[in-house]
């Protein structure tokens, strides 16, 4: 039969999808189920790893499905995950011990400090390309070994693997504890803290610092290339593809050439920065990270730049304040005021991300005059959006050397336009939206079919990029100049609020 | 206090009776309900059809309560809401017919605003419409959304309406009878209606209730949309319909 599409599995934050493609990169069919987030105590955020794979089950039958589709009909699969979350489980049995330490789980956070103590939190920067921080895999996989004796015996015996979800799902699509693949993928393995950036190899030094025994770790290998068969969901189909979601999302972009970028805008924003086949170890606060790799050729490096609270403040005017009903509401809002009345919100909630990593910051909300009304606010929380995309990419420039000369952009925000025209304003550079807004698993399809050859070449799928819509700059240069200024001033008002011998902050 | 209006009261009772109903009731069952003669209630509904408080369903001639009134008394649905609802399916249909793709509200009785706005997938130079406003008479957007609003009847009937182009309709009568096609088929078209050189197909979005709320279309060249007769080509139809039943699937989980 012929071979038609290729699916693709987005393993996100909260939920599990399969989206089949066809050969013109058209989205043919979608089923996604969602999973629990479990919160054992504040600040532990965690996934039931059966609960996921039984998802994985269940929704790749059903795109296919809805594709009217039959399984010979799958050219390959791709995944894309969620990053950073580790998934520990036994050899033998394939059981999980536990469940999933997701990336926004902060439990690690005096561990960090720990560690931070000893040559501060950039000591590891030149190796891996990531500051401490509780996101990360290496410190989490750390306090699991350190929770439990057995669990490191067992580990240095090998019984005990290790894995972020793209290697825990291989491992139980090619059959589990009978002989499924441990492998992971450059991309994800370069979340870990654990790998070398230049050599793209798990780093011994790296791993004596996080106590991370060798014998649990994955197999490092490229984003293309056909790692094995499936034997189960898609018995017989190549299991081709592995990438981080937002590394995903750059090559679903097709931003193949250095200084291309996109930005995925939802509840925070990644910026990702294509900056070629040199590691750019950043002096601005951004993370380097690696962008792909296809098979044996050279990696493709990217700047990370990455935002916490973007659609998350939106949530918050709608939940918190309760002056919406629905998120896309806030446009609505904010078109009742021409401009935002000289007020400034900075959603520093849990201190400042990229470009500043200011954790003592919290949010403020200034210029408050007796004018500003409800609309002002909508538009102020936009343009927090905006300025704090402006100032990730100033980083980048400065990183780089490269200036972007335009921006594409995907995620559930670009349906906002009145934010993306001002992006467009603020960054003073063309914005564009793709046509295919699902770009995670896009990359992922694309990744899978370029390592069976569904695909000829990397170049050639550029022509599957189309244009859905552009914003052009459309404010005035010393109008933004003004602008940024006063954002800038805002920004430097939130640092210092919290104290270190009154961690709750006044009032609390 | 001065005394009560006899005739607002039954028109209040005809609209509860209506809003009770499971079903849409005819001019005798409402005249017998309430204990009027069947002339008296003939009149009072047709005046309450005609300000769009009550409908009629087009085949059993029966009536039920009016898509303004349910406007009046509920939430209206957020035009950027409405966006964000049909993004993806938007896309889906651009990426399959390779045409632009619009969806406009009516925004007074005889506009139509752009608020979505997909562009034509050919990488060629193109400007973001959003915000736009259409006359509703020339463009398939407006008829679709216009074939579904009561109360338009009156001042169509007896209007000549604004000639865009040489084949604009301008006779609010022969208007009014390509509404009532545009209901029986569930989309609309407008030919060289609008610009001389481009055609556009249109369905209509309904809200929760089933009140339509909005249209999507698909706009490009008359050769591209019609056959050499200069009729809409049936297939693209299907996909504008079934794009406008995907959105309007969407608006209702969305509102659960």
């Amino acid at each position: 039969m012929k071979r038609e599409f290729i699916a693709a599995i987005d393993q996100g934050t909260t939920s599990t999808r399969c989206i089949l493609f066809d050969h013109a990169g058209r989205l043919v069919s979608v089923a996604q189920r969602e999973h629990r987030q479990i919160f054992p105590r504040p600040g532990w955020v965690e996934h039931d790893p059966v609960e996921i794979w039984r998802n994985v089950e269940r929704v790749v039958p059903r795109a296919v499905a809805q594709a009217r589709a039959e399984p010979d009909q799958i050219a390959a699969l791709g995944i894309a995950n969620q990053r950073e979350t580790v998934v520990l489980w036994e050899r033998r049995s394939g059981r999980p011990v536990g469940n999933a330490i997701t990336w926004q789980d902060t439990r690690t956070a005096n561990l960090v400090d720990q560690l931070a103590a000893d040559g501060g939190v950039d000591r590891f920067r030149e190796r891996c390309g990531l500051p401490l921080m509780t996101y990360f895999s290496g410190p989490t996989l750390k306090w699991m070994l350190r929770q439990d004796p057995i669990l490191r015996e067992q580990a240095e015996r090998g019984e005990l693997l290790f894995g972020t979800m793209e290697t825990w799902l291989i491992w139980n699509l090619t059959g589990g504890p009978d002989g499924g693949l441990h492998l992971t993928d450059v991309t994800n393995a370069s979340r870990t803290m654990l790998m070398d950036l230049s050599t793209l190899q798990w780093d011994e030094e790296l791993l004596d610092a996080f106590g991370v025994p060798a014998a649990m770790l994955p197999h490092i290998r490229s984003n293309v290339e056909v790692y094995g068969a499936a034997t189960t969901v898609l018995p017989g189909t190549s299991i081709a593809a592995a990438l981080g979601d937002q590394q995903a999302a750059l090559f679903g972009q097709t931003c193949f050439s250095p200084g291309e970028a996109k930005c995925t805008y939802g509840t925070g924003a990644f910026l990702l920065l294509n900056t070629g086949p040199d590691p750019v170890r950043s002096s601005h606060g951004l993370l380097s990270t690696v962008g792909y790799q296809v098979g044996d050729g050279a990696p493709t490096y990217a700047l990370e730049g990455s935002i916490a609270v973007t659609g998350s403040l939106v949530q918050w005017l709608r939940d918190r304040l309760g002056l919406i009903d629905s998120a896309p509401e806030i446009e609505t809002l904010a078109r009742t005021v021409e401009d935002n009345g000289g007020c400034y919100i900075v959603p520093a909630f849990s201190g400042l991300f990229a470009p500043h990593w200011r954790s003592e910051a919290r949010g403020l909300i200034i210029g408050l005059t007796s004018y500003i009304t409800k609309g002002h606010l909508a538009r102020a929380i936009l343009e927090a959006t905006a300025w704090q995309t402006r100032e990730v990419v100033d980083a980048m420039n400065a990183d780089s050397g490269l200036a972007l000369t335009g921006l594409k952009v995907d995620g559930g925000m670009t349906s906002d336009h009145l934010l993306m025209q001002t992006i467009a304003d603020v960054l003073d550079v063309p914005v564009e939206r793709p046509l295919v807004s699902e770009t995670v698993s896009l990359g992922a399809a694309y990744a899978a079919g370029l390592a069976v050859g569904f695909w000829p070449e990397l170049k050639g799928l550029r022509h599957h990029w189309h244009r859905a819509a552009r914003w052009l700059p459309e404010m005035s240069a010393p109008r933004r100049a003004k602008e940024y200024d006063n954002w800038q001033r805002a920004v430097a008002r939130t640092y210092d609020w919290i104290r270190n011998e009154d961690e709750d902050g006044p009032g609390a | 206090m001065p005394g009560t209006v006899q005739s607002i009261e039954r028109a209040a009772a005809v609209l509860r009776l209506l809003a009770e109903s499971t079903r849409p009731l005819g001019v005798v069952e409402i005249a017998h309900a309430l204990s009027l003669p069947k002339g008296t209630a003939h009149g009072i509904i047709r005046t309450l059809h005609t300000v769009g408080f009550v409908d009629q369903d087009d085949r059993s001639g029966r009536y039920q309560l009016g898509s303004q009134l349910v406007r009046l008394g509920g939430h209206q649905l957020d035009r950027n809401e409405l966006r964000s609802c049909a993004m993806n399916w938007a896309d889906t249909l651009a990426s399959r017919t390779g045409e632009s793709v619009r969806i406009g509200v009516l925004d007074q009785p005889s506009q139509v605003t752009i608020v979505h706005h997909v562009f034509r997938p050919d990488d060629s130079v193109q400007v973001m419409e959003i915000g736009r406003v259409l006359p509703a008479h020339a463009c398939a957007l407006g008829k679709a959304i216009l074939a579904h609003t009561p109360g338009n009847g009156g001042w169509l009937k007896g209007s000549t309406l604004e000639g865009l182009t040489a084949r604009t309709v301008t006779d609010g009568r022969a208007l009014l009878g390509q509404l009532s096609t545009v209901r029986e088929r569930g989309w609309a078209s407008d030919v060289e209606e609008l610009d001389s050189r481009e055609a556009s197909i249109a369905a209509p979005i309904r809200d929760h209730g089933g009140v339509v709320v909005g249209a999507v279309a698909i706009t490009g060249s008359t050769k591209a949309l019609c056959d050499t007769g200069r009729n809409p080509r049936p297939r693209l139809a299907a996909r504008v319909v079934d794009t406008a039943r995907a959105i309007t699937g969407e608006l209702a989980t969305r509102r659960e």
